[in-house]
């Protein structure tokens, strides 16, 4: 049995970033991540993270506004002016740890345009700005000496009375499991893209630690809330930043037409995401499409500055669908890219079971509310990622361990031999392609009341066939086979809560569309929907109401 | 079209402990890649095949392996692209010079314990300023093209100096102290400087451009390489094999048009390194067989005076 202060699962920028704000305050402090952390999904970030910096005459209470506004007003604004007060700082931080950015004629921060916003406030490395940032916080980690469990999978947390005291994981490159004892543990394992198909998600992104939440009797909240990017690659949907629209791109459809104009007439390309994707997907509906695409030109920018601030953008444009975006416009459909709802928890990242931590994309602080504007994700990794550490660096000082024994692994053992003793012939792959296909049926862009019941019931017979899926690798060195199967169960469990949160929300709000209920309904549903598991092993929704500060709801324009 | 993988395999704890290929044959669209390709062997054929893959889109650096023998993503090698000449086939085995776990997974572990020991970290000195440092943004342009670095590995796998000495830094783990080297708010070149001038640094690279030429993200680890030679050479760390083979090089060439190769070897080694100079006896020996022992007398070759204009012009521009 392994023992630990504090315990952080995943070491993407909210895991590595409260790793070192816990250590820094001498918490004894391990990370375990089922991959290396410089392969964590935070690489995957392209165009920027948001802070309104005072010396250069921007103000917080407006990022905060265009905050709220993006999220239709679902996000609780107490903790949406925590986040954007504390924004440059934390921007800052980065930059002293060796975050490189692109700068200004004077050699400070420079900055570019993002969609949702009145200022351009978001910062950058070209267009590789979450893989700059990962890879300094990772240099950070090896500097503070922090002690990472490498390609450790976990299985699941520990409860006793309803508190969390650690979490059972098995080293994928020998199969052996271990028992670890923790006074808290920080979930911190980003989302859940995998569940939909397509995404723009890693292969990792399978929603572990939202159901190793709920499992342990923690809440999700806004769950119904997954964000379409309206910019990925036809066929391959891999994401095209929306700093290309920042730098000034046009969104372009069958007739040549600029159609965000008649849209969005103030923000055109530029207003928020769940907007412009529902934009795209009706011109396609409506047959002024190309191919179920419409088109991203930046032929203006020009050569020069197309490869100094979209260098990354360009290549994956000419390497998944061979086009050159210097000289031809890119095809491109709205795709599934972030899950707004999570592991409810507080702004110092506490959830409903004391012990238990969560910050980052697994977390719902509700920050995001019914749309994430862009460049607010990493900002969110790193505020909450940083005040999780430093609050569960606090608690433990004054907790004990909770009454932990190698038995704790005892259930998860026999799970796996289960697994692998399985005869079954259901194939894991095949089960992942019909569950995503099903959540982007029914629980994509668009969604109705009939389409999203038929989405259930298909969701509830593809998790019995789960039940059937066959291991082929029985082996105990790197077999991958086993941890997606295992990832299998997080994803439908996933998967299930979205859908029932979905079809409880009867009105339409950020990117929960409903065609059936066109409207958004202030007055019934300025409030969150929870999800948390029943003593049955069914679940019970809950409601929680909006935290309404200074900004009342107003009619979303943009 | 129908494509034929030819995948090393290797599972320590089966009782065939030694590595063989084994076939995959699938119908696969030309475009797709050889990520697509793995992922279907795995989900549709063969769910014992492990890989390490991720994000799909060439920026986590998971994928890693040897397609047909040279080291890249792959997730961003195309399947046209990688058909052999006389059929379809398509050699996939895991990336060189790190030990093999599991078929396609290879051990990682001297690949970051290289990386760590160019300490990885920017190290200023003084007080931090309130706000930002400032910087040029030409100078951090520079450096994204260095930033941009995934770790994927594919230099390491190639490097032909990795092969044949397991000390040396490596294209990535240099690549990456250029970084901070390069780096205006870091104040730790000197420092960083010695441990690059030491064996297993900058001067054990034998520019074969290997590594530039696998790279995935066009980081260029060997011109960094060659860029640090500069810069430690410049802070004046001249005393060593490396050094002095630069500079014997370049002066010999001024001098007289031409290398000579004797003076060279006696320069960089040391007339006094008695161990090195008995050493070279036998590639002496071998030589004379060849006949390729250089002549005993070096001399200038005709019109070495436009060589010499050469180096002015390229002194002064300097």
């Amino acid at each position: 049995m392994l023992d630990h202060d504090i315990l952080i699962i995943g070491a993407g920028l909210a895991g590595m970033r409260a790793a070192l704000s816990a250590k820094e305050l001498g918490a004894d402090v391990a990370v375990v991540s089922k991959v290396h952390p410089v392969r964590s999904h935070s690489s995957a970030a392209q165009g920027g993270i948001n802070a309104a910096l005072t010396d250069r005459g921007d103000d917080w209470r407006d990022h905060a506004y265009d905050t709220i506004k993006g999220s239709d007003f679902l996000g609780d604004q107490d903790a949406i002016a925590l986040m954007c007060e504390e924004a440059g700082s934390e921007v800052i931080a980065m930059e002293h740890m060796g975050a490189i950015f692109n700068r200004d004629e004077e050699g400070r921060l420079g900055t570019r345009a993002f969609g949702g916003q009145r200022e351009a406030r978001t910062f950058f490395v070209a267009d590789f700005t979450g893989q700059a940032l990962l890879h300094v916080l990772y240099e950070q980690i090896l500097k503070a000496g922090a002690l990472v469990y490498e390609e450790w999978f976990v299985l699941s947390l520990i409860v006793r009375d309803g508190k969390c005291g650690g979490a059972v994981m098995m080293d994928i490159r020998s199969g052996k499991i271990e028992v670890v004892r923790a006074k808290a543990v920080i979930l911190a394992t980003g989302g859940l893209g995998r569940v939909f198909e397509p995404s723009t998600n890693a292969m990792i992104c399978t929603g572990d630690g939202m159901s190793l939440g709920y499992r342990a009797g923690a809440s999700l909240m806004d769950m119904e809330m997954v964000q379409y990017h309206p910019t990925t690659l036809k066929g391959s949907g891999v994401l095209i930043s929306e700093a290309a629209r920042g730098e000034g791109a046009y969104l372009l459809n069958s007739e040549n037409d600029r159609f965000m104009l008649k849209y969005a007439p103030e923000f055109k390309e530029l207003a928020s995401r769940d907007v412009v994707s529902r934009c795209e997907q009706t011109e396609i509906n409506e047959g002024r499409g190309l191919d179920g695409c419409v088109l991203l030109d930046l032929r203006h920018l020009g050569e020069k500055y197309i490869s100094e601030r979209l260098s990354q953008i360009r290549e994956l444009a000419m390497d998944f669908a061979n086009v050159d975006m210097v000289k031809e416009p890119v095809p491109i459909m709205p795709g599934m890219h972030y899950q707004m709802g999570g592991v409810k928890a507080s702004v110092d990242g506490e959830t409903s079971v004391p012990g238990l931590y969560a910050a980052g994309e697994v977390a719902c602080v509700s920050v995001h509310g019914g749309n994430r504007l862009g460049a607010n994700s990493l900002l969110d990794t790193l505020v909450f990622g940083r005040r999780s550490g430093v609050h569960a660096a606090e608690m433990v000082k004054s907790t004990q361990h909770l009454n932990v024994d190698e038995s704790a692994a005892d259930d998860d053992k026999n799970n796996i031999q289960k697994l692998l003793a399985n005869g079954k012939n259901e194939s894991f792959g095949q089960i992942r392609l019909d569950m995503g296909t099903a959540m982007k049926e029914h629980f994509g862009v668009f969604r109705d009341e009939n389409s999203m019941r038929e989405g259930i019931e298909k969701i509830e017979s593809v998790k019995k066939r789960a039940e059937d899926v066959y291991v082929t690798d029985k082996g105990s060195t790197f077999n991958t086979n086993l941890l997606f199967t295992l990832e299998l169960g997080f994803m439908l469990e996933c998967a299930e809560s979205i859908a029932v949160s979905a079809a409880d929300r009867t009105e339409s709000r950020g990117a929960h569309t409903r065609t059936d209920l066109p409207d958004r309904d202030d007055e019934n549903w300025l409030k969150h929907i929870l999800v948390s598991q029943n003593k049955d092993g069914g679940h019970d929704l809950s409601y929680k109401d909006v935290v309404i500060t200074d900004w009342e709801p107003v009619v979303r324009q943009y | 079209m129908e494509v034929k993988f030819n995948v090393r395999r290797y599972d320590p704890e089966s009782t065939d402990t030694v590595a063989h290929f084994q076939e995959y044959q699938m119908d696969m669209d030309a475009s797709s890649t050889v990520l697509d390709g793995l992922i279907r062997i795995r989900e549709e054929i063969d769910g014992t095949l492990s890989l390490r893959c991720s994000c799909r889109s060439a920026i986590c650096g998971s994928c890693a392996v040897k397609v047909n023998g040279e080291a890249g993503l792959a997730c961003n090698t195309k399947i046209v692209d990688s058909l052999s000449e006389n059929g379809n086939t398509i050699t996939v085995e895991p990336a060189g010079n790190l030990p093999v776990i599991k078929d396609l997974v290879v051990d990682f572990q001297p690949f970051w314990e290289k990386i760590r020991a160019v300490e990885p970290w920017l190290q200023p000195e003084g007080e931090e300023p309130e706000t930002e440092y400032l910087a040029p943004d030409e100078d951090m342009l520079h450096l994204a093209g260095v930033v941009s670095c995934i770790l994927c590995g594919a230099c390491v796998s190639d490097c032909t100096v990795m092969e044949v000495d397991s000390n040396f830094l490596g294209p990535a783990a240099l690549a990456k102290s250029y970084r901070f080297v390069g780096d205006p708010r870091d104040d730790s070149a000197q420092q960083r400087f010695k441990t690059l001038n030491e064996s297993g640094g900058v001067w054990d690279c034998t520019r074969c451009m290997k590594c530039v030429e696998v790279c995935p993200k066009g980081v260029a680890p060997m011109d960094r390489i060659m860029a640090l030679r500069e810069q430690v050479m410049e802070s004046g760390y001249t005393n060593t094999n490396g050094a002095r083979h630069a500079n014997e090089f370049t002066n010999s060439v001024k001098h007289s048009g031409w290398l000579d190769e004797k003076k060279l070897v006696i320069k960089s080694f040391g007339i006094f390194n008695i161990k090195a100079m008995i050493g070279l006896i036998p590639l002496v020996i071998r030589s004379q067989r060849a006949g390729k022992v250089p002549p005993i007398f070096h001399k200038s070759i005709p019109g070495v005076e436009n060589v010499r204009r050469i180096f002015e012009k390229v002194e002064t521009k300097k």
